[in-house]
């Protein structure tokens, strides 16, 4: 059921310094905030950052949010590196730990599951798009939650998967959770690794692992990527009023 | 307040024409996708458009009956919430106008919601698709509208955030309220005017 209209006050932009700086993979940098106050948010929601140059120029971008609501007033933001950008190579070659940075957030009304949404839920992401459904999976794991949930992901290297240990060690768990990393471009994969693009044929053996029709299904991504694995689904018979998506990219 | 470092280098294109581009937008010459789900794929043969006033049906198109309208060419800069705007880019379709002439119907209340093939709804005063401000863009960039983009048929309000631009349009509706769209009952603001960056309910 869609919310109640929200008559809220205004996102107040707040300047947040920086704690952490974190690599990720070669191209994706997680970079660790602390909020002047608490932010509520649920996972797959984003925060809008403003850079503003000394002459008045301001530049504004969205990321997603990686961290789990639960816990601390710092959050995480992972940013991936766009060589031509303007926001994201400001962030990896200039900003340092003790920076001050302009956020305000959280924003996005659909994109967004918490364990109260309940499932089987199936997760899809390309390169950084893993970065909203990592924060799911997170708090899935802070709320000790058992809800059926698998995430289907494709990276290009072994070496470009974004928390690979960390979803490695939750999938080690049994709990419920299935990780299936898939890569593109890898020259050596490992044994028993998955190689190719995500396709019908992966995102069937995918839901039978879920035993049962997702409740709700997150597809993050490139737009080439999202209406492949999209068009997939619905022909498998996925009911596209349960399918969220959310598109980067040209 | 200034961000340590940051001087806006890579500005770039755009920058170039003060007043040009909303605040908070940058320039892009790509033409990103953004939807909240799958990209429904809607023959042209089986596509409608339907206008009605509150539940009532007023009058509906076929494809065919559509394109004989009177077609309308426009070349607006587009701005989309997630940051982006995109300079003159070149529509085709039939102006809210001429399709009210049409059913012969005149705007029986300020209000509108824009209907999709994918459950999406997005509301627009009619003020703001009256004298050619609005349309039902058929082609973009000389062809037809590509499913990704909303094709076959989109809604195209330029002066406001894209995503008043409802994709796979199938119908406008007169409502007695300024009822909340899909993205308005989410978090987005019930205008979107980008030169006021209204971007979110608050703004």
């Amino acid at each position: 059921m869609p919310p109640e209209p929200v008559r809220a006050p205004k996102l107040q932009w707040q300047s947040s310094a920086v704690i952490a700086i974190e690599p990720r993979t070669p191209t994706v940098k997680s970079f660790f905030f602390k909020l002047p106050r608490a932010l509520n948010f649920i996972p797959g929601q984003h925060m809008d950052v403003r850079l503003t140059a000394p002459d008045g120029y301001q530049a504004q971008r969205s990321y997603s949010i990686a961290s789990a609501p639960e816990g601390t007033d710092c959050i995480e933001l992972a940013i991936e590196l766009l060589q031509d950008g303007e926001v994201s190579p400001f962030f990896f070659d200039t900003v340092a730990v003790g920076d001050e940075i302009e956020l305000r957030g959280p924003i996005g009304g659909h994109f967004r599951w918490s364990v109260e949404d309940g499932g089987p839920v199936l997760l899809v992401g390309g390169g950084s798009g893993v970065v909203p459904l990592a924060c799911m999976l997170r708090h899935r794991a802070a709320r000790s939650g058992s809800t059926p949930i698998a995430l289907v992901y494709s990276a290009r290297t072994a070496g470009d998967i974004i928390f690979a240990d960390e979803l490695h060690a939750m999938h080690a768990r049994r709990d419920g959770f299935h990780f299936i990393p898939t890569l593109t471009r890898e020259a050596n994969p490992g044994p028993g690794q998955r190689t190719g693009r995500i396709d019908g044929s992966l995102l069937a053996d995918t839901l039978a692992l879920l035993q049962a029709t997702p409740k709700l299904v997150f597809v993050c991504g490139t737009n080439a990527f999202v209406e492949s694995a999209t068009d997939a689904l619905v022909a498998l018979g996925v009911s596209p009023s349960t399918i969220r998506t959310e598109r980067y990219g040209g | 307040m200034t961000t340590r470092g940051f001087t806006g280098r890579g500005r770039g294109a755009g920058a170039d024409q003060p007043g040009r581009l909303p605040p908070g937008q940058f320039l892009t010459a790509d033409f990103p996708v953004l939807s909240a789900g799958p990209t429904p794929h809607v023959p042209q043969e089986e596509w409608r458009f339907e206008l009605k006033v509150g539940p009532r049906p007023i009058k509906s198109w076929s494809w065919g009956d559509f394109i004989r309208l009177p077609i309308a060419r426009v070349t607006p800069d587009i701005h989309c919430v997630t940051k982006w705007s995109k300079f003159d880019t070149s529509w085709e379709g039939v102006s809210i106008q001429d399709l009210l002439a049409d059913a012969a119907l005149e705007p029986p209340t300020p209000y509108t919601l824009a209907h999709s093939y994918d459950d999406y709804s997005t509301n627009v005063p009619i003020q703001d698709l009256l004298g050619n401000r609005g349309m039902i863009a058929i082609a973009y960039d000389g062809k037809p509208i590509s499913a990704d983009h909303g094709g076959p048929a989109r809604l195209l309000v330029p002066h406001l955030y894209f995503w008043k631009s409802a994709k796979w349009i199938k119908g406008l509706q007169f409502t007695s309220r300024d009822e909340a769209g899909f993205w308005e009952l989410r978090g987005y603001h019930m205008y979107g005017d980008p030169w006021r960056e209204q971007r979110y309910s608050g703004d």
